[in-house]
């Protein structure tokens, strides 16, 4: 009961700050394109596909039935998944368990966003309660400086600490032609850079980006029948426990210096499954979504690969970097590029290069077992584990 | 497929305005009923699909308002975007998966709180078509005209369907708009969009529903009722109005085509006992019974003034008032599944219909029905 699924087709536009020449469709269409010769197939041999974005950020809805033209899903059954910035993961996701239902052999995952035409903080801010929350909330940026703040009261860790998470993506990011920014910066860059909301700087934050991606996933039945070596998919599982703003505050384990618990859980779940007991061990490489640098610290300690309060020291000791322990986001993350809706399925897509060893000046060497994770609002996590081996039957 | 039951379902009651409650109220009241009806607790639900739609509930995330009241907490959860069938679709494949052994779906939406031209002007292309102003009214009126000019479908044909299914809502509890109406009522309401007229609309309302799906394992150790899900498929049509006819039911065909094949039917009228479709217009049920194959194209009208679709005319549709008795989008789908999972499990009270051991549950996503969602339940796997 349950097919094995692995990626088997990988797809996705060269991340840029605005696209003007093209629409919606056409932004899907060349990561479609993309994906489907990767594969050496065409639309005709796509059984079904899942699509994600952001409705509020480009105003369209029902995006599953608009996107037909350049998605390929005139005639095929199409299914849209919308979770936040976790839907790149989500329709990940939801691609994992159209194969994995048996009822069909290769589906295509779309994610896209044309953040160019959207009012980002206008529509995120609408995410949440429109008595309680709205008119205090400040948007994804002063969201996010609250949990900064609160981890570094609790743990002592610094700017500068979460200044080379900021440095160190955007160098990763220089190896990476799909990635938004290339800038070379320096944790002085970094420091220098003008406060969004205290202590979180411009030069913390992701940017906002257009840009599509598209993977298919494809059966145990048929993976080995494509040009690619299958990326397996050993285990999906997420959580998400907070809904209003002032959720994150009541913290479940306050006393212990905070945690983030959805991503706790979900990680333990998927390391459970696959039996991962020391993530920095086992682990080869690491696709986070990580949208701010403080991020890049405490999440590293909720995904347990180090103890609460060790992330700065675990970071700037290198074992993070490119040729370090676990690299994270030798891609640049999300922090050199944003689109949101495709953002977590990029997370998963360098993942799949990686363990194909196709990731070129970017490639960690001989990549087994992999880890990617999404997030959202309010704190929605997602958790998958990739692999370059077939998991046995469950 | 593995054999996969519903196991719980709840409805709340269909209203025009549910002002004192919030999106989380009425989800929560109908994933309630539906554990209640599963006899099940929260502790027993594997994991948690919800479906909503950012646009209708004017909120990013539109999932996020009612995370705590659908008992998601600590579970795998994930939100579908669209009508309740294509949420139902998905909690069917989580289960297929092996992963989990039972998932709870459940759909909420405020029509009350949405403005329906706007909103349902923002499904159409933001270049070419939106400036029109057209909205889902408008374009299901041009469907609605193509329709009748092609086949010689009459408006009165499309009347008598209002008419039924009003008829039939008088014995459904949850049902927003009980009326008893003639032809000449529905003739001599208002025009809205030409041929639409009022009393072919689908009404504006708030509600919330909720099913309980199970593996054939943990729907043994549940429920002395299962009802099985004997067939599935999904299908989408062209996009741009301009790509197609209008009255081509193609993508419901595909659709419906796939369902009836995994549930071994060849000829569905004679193995279909009952109906529920998703008539959002009174035209659209004709258009929808000949995509799903019950009569040849173009003879749903006649199909109609013949009494067959009637309660006691053989083959009952939308046996419960269907969406023209109230339709809050998206739980419409939802409540056309549990429609027929009561009817199949003899529980439908009042609107009860004999007999009926496979029933056939349709939803639609975006404008005109573009994409279908077709589902065959029955008593046996």
């Amino acid at each position: 009961m349950g097919k094995r699924v692995a990626i088997t087709g990988v797809g996705m536009t060269h991340q840029s700050s605005s696209r003007p020449d093209v629409t919606g469709q056409e932004l899907i269409n060349e990561a479609v394109r993309m994906a489907l010769d990767d594969a050496g197939m065409t639309r005709k041999d796509i059984d079904a596909i899942v699509i994600g974005n952001m409705d509020h950020f480009e105003g369209i809805n029902y995006v599953d039935t608009w996107s037909v033209d350049g998605s390929g899903a005139l005639n095929k059954p199409i299914m849209k998944l919308t979770t936040g910035g976790t839907t790149g993961t989500t329709v990940a996701m939801g691609a994992y368990y159209h194969v994995a239902s048996g009822l069909f052999d290769k589906v295509l995952a779309i994610g896209w966003e044309k953040n160019s035409e959207s009012d980002t903080t206008g529509a995120i801010i609408t995410a949440f309660d429109p008595f309680w929350d709205r008119p205090v909330f400040a948007g994804a940026v002063a969201g996010l400086a609250l949990e900064a703040t609160g981890y570094m009261a609790d743990t002592g860790a610094t700017e500068e600490d979460a200044a080379y998470v900021a440095v160190r993506e955007r160098k990763h990011a220089l190896n990476n032609p799909y990635a938004h920014l290339h800038i070379d910066l320096t944790i002085d860059d970094i420091m220098g850079s003008p406060y969004l909301s205290w202590p979180v700087k411009m030069g913390d934050m992701c940017p906002r980006t257009d840009g599509a991606c598209a993977l298919i996933f494809s059966s145990e039945d048929v993976a080995d029948s494509f040009p690619q070596v299958p990326a397996w998919i050993l285990a999906v599982a997420n959580r998400h426990l907070w809904a209003y703003t002032s959720d994150p505050y009541i913290d479940e384990k306050k006393e212990e210096g905070g945690g983030f618990p959805a991503l706790e859980k979900a990680s333990r779940e998927v390391y459970d499954k696959v039996g991962i007991t020391d993530p920095l061990e086992q682990f080869d490489v690491a696709e986070l979504y990580i949208p701010f640098s403080f991020g890049g610290l405490r999440w590293m300690e909720s995904l347990g690969f180090c103890e609460r309060g060790g992330a700065p020291e675990l970071v700037t000791s290198g074992a993070t970097d490119m040729g370090g322990k676990c690299p994270v986001n030798p891609s640049g993350g999300v922090m050199s590029s944003n689109a949101i809706g495709a953002t977590g399925l990029i997370r998963v897509a360098e993942l799949a290069w990686q363990i194909q060893g196709r990731a070129e000046e970017r490639q960690v060497p001989d990549v087994e077992l992999a880890l990617a994770t999404g997030f959202g609002g309010c704190y929605w996590s997602d958790v998958l584990i990739m692999g370059k081996e077939k998991p046995g039957k469950s | 497929m593995e054999p996969v039951a519903i196991v719980g379902v709840g409805m709340t009651k269909i209203e025009r305005e549910r002002k004192a409650d919030i999106f989380a109220d009425l989800v929560f009241e109908a994933t309630s009923k539906a554990l209640d009806d599963a006899g099940m607790t929260i502790d027993q639900v594997d994991n948690v699909i919800t479906v909503s739609n950012d646009f209708f509930d004017g909120r990013t995330i539109s999932s996020m308002a009612i995370q705590d009241a659908c008992g998601s907490y600590d579970k795998n959860v994930s939100t579908v975007e669209g009508d309740g069938t294509f949420g139902a679709f998905y909690a069917l494949m989580r289960i297929l998966s092996g992963s989990y052994g039972t998932t709870l779906v459940c759909a909420h939406h405020k029509g009350s709180e949405s403005e329906m031209p706007l909103i349902t002007n923002a499904m159409f292309d933001p270049i070419y078509e939106r400036f029109l102003g057209i909205d889902s009214v408008a374009s299901s009126a041009l469907q609605a005209r193509a329709y009748m000019d092609n086949y010689g479908v009459t408006e009165e044909q499309s009347a008598l369907v209002s008419v039924k299914n009003h008829a039939n809502a008088i014995k459904n509890p949850v049902a927003q708009l009980p009326l008893e109406l003639t032809v000449e009522e529905v003739m001599a309401s208002p025009y809205i969009a030409d041929p639409i007229k009022l009393l072919d609309c689908s009404p504006i309302s708030d509600g919330a529903a909720a099913v309980i799906l199970a593996s054939q394992e943990r729907a043994k150790e549940i429920s002395d009722k299962p009802v099985w899900v004997k067939g599935v498929g999904h299908c989408s049509g062209p996009y741009h109005l301009g790509d197609h006819d209008l009255y081509c039911v193609c993508a419901l065909r595909e659709a419906a085509k796939k369902a009836y094949s995994m549930a071994g039917i060849d000829d569905p009228n004679k193995d279909i006992d009952l109906v529920e479709l998703y008539d959002a217009f009174s035209y659209m049920e004709l258009m929808w019974l000949e995509g799903l194959g019950f009569c040849e194209r173009g003879e749903a009208g006649k199909l109609t003034e013949s009494g067959k679709t009637a309660m006691d005319g053989g083959l009952p549709v939308n046996a419960s008032g269907g969406c023209l008795s109230g339709n809050p989008i998206l739980v419409a789908g939802l409540n056309r599944i549990i429609e027929c999972a009561l009817q199949v499990r003899g529980d439908a009270g009042e609107h009860q219909v004999d007999g009926v051991s496979t029933a056939v549950a349709h939803g639609i996503n975006g404008p005109n029905g573009q994409s279908s969602c077709v589902w065959i339940l029955g008593g046996e796997k």
